[in-house]
């Protein structure tokens, strides 16, 4: 019974926070639900008794991924800052 | 979407499957873990390809251009500092235990790679791996090794045995676990590397012209 809710938890989860971490606008968030995501589908593959993906999972898909999307991120920031401020003065 | 969910539903409730093919030649395949058997002796090709897709995906990376060390935060180095002098020695000594506990339970070279990688995303963030990544020589020698040895044995194992890495009875076990150490640096140097996001950053002649030397 514990399982079965358990289950269901991480079901409804995993789509959840797919389902945010697509539609969130602020990137960053975006990114941390991803990350949660894949450390929750790691969880996932563990309950269908798949410890091999999981461990491949949680290392790639959640903890690599992760910190590659955050240093693409911070790129991005990086070339924004560099380039918004003159286009912002002459808007003004 | 309906497609999709006609598919999942019209699927055999109890699929033939290759489990069983698999589980009863375990003994001749060098290793006791199923996964693994599959994934380095029954279907060894698609391993080769993946470590082949994944030395692609860095050169792509590297064809974008110079990639650039994380700018150098002070105040935060004692901290990662200390964190780190105690991961790294974890991450390496995990990651040659899934290396070599791949062969009868969870794990292997894409696990331990995967903790390699982490660990020099980590060296990368702590600045620890300035000097190591001027090296780019070593670099890209360490990057191949994992390919070139997977085509290597296969190549010795076709003309020896007549197929692809059909590897010759009671050689298996050694054969794959040569095969996933070098596979393991070539991934773990593979996945860390694509964190700098392209080629690493100019040798040491041209940037110390440009920026003071650090002393790491």
């Amino acid at each position: 019974m514990i399982w079965r809710s358990f289950d269901w938890f991480l079901l409804l989860a995993i789509v959840g926070l797919g389902w945010r971490s697509l539609n969130d606008r602020d990137l960053f968030r975006a990114v941390i639900q991803f990350i949660a995501f894949g450390l929750l589908a790691a969880v996932a593959w563990v309950r269908l008794r798949a410890p091999d993906v999981a461990l491949a999972e949680a290392a790639v898909g959640s903890g690599l991924t992760g910190a590659l999307l955050l240093s693409a991120l911070a790129r991005m920031r990086r070339r924004e800052q560099q380039a918004v401020p003159p286009r912002t003065e002459a808007s003004e | 979407m309906g497609a999709l969910s006609w598919a999942a539903l019209s699927l055999p409730a109890k699929p033939p499957g290759l489990a069983k093919a698999s589980l009863d030649r375990l003994g001749e395949s060098g290793v006791a873990h199923p996964v693994t058997a599959v994934l380095l002796n029954y279907r060894g090709y698609d391993t080769l390809l993946e470590v082949g897709v994944l030395l692609l995906a860095l050169a792509g990376a590297w064809s974008l251009g110079r990639g650039e060390q994380p700018a150098e935060n002070p105040q935060s180095r004692p901290l990662l500092l200390s964190l780190l002098r105690v991961l790294l020695p974890m991450l390496l000594l995990a990651a040659g235990h899934l290396l070599w506990i791949g062969a009868f339970a969870p794990g292997g070279a894409f696990q331990g790679g995967a903790l390699l990688g982490g660990a020099l995303v980590l060296l990368i963030l702590g600045g620890l791996a300035r000097r190591a990544l001027k090296r780019e020589r070593c670099l890209r020698a360490g990057l191949a090794l994992g390919v070139l040895v997977f085509a290597g044995i296969a190549a010795v194992t076709m003309a020896l045995t007549g197929g692809l890495l059909q590897y010759p009875p009671g050689a298996g076990g050694a054969l794959i676990l040569v095969i996933e150490t070098a596979a393991m640096v070539s991934i773990g140097l593979a996945l860390g590397l694509l964190y700098l996001g392209g080629q690493p950053p100019e040798g040491a002649r041209r940037s110390l012209l440009a920026t003071p030397p650090d002393h790491a």
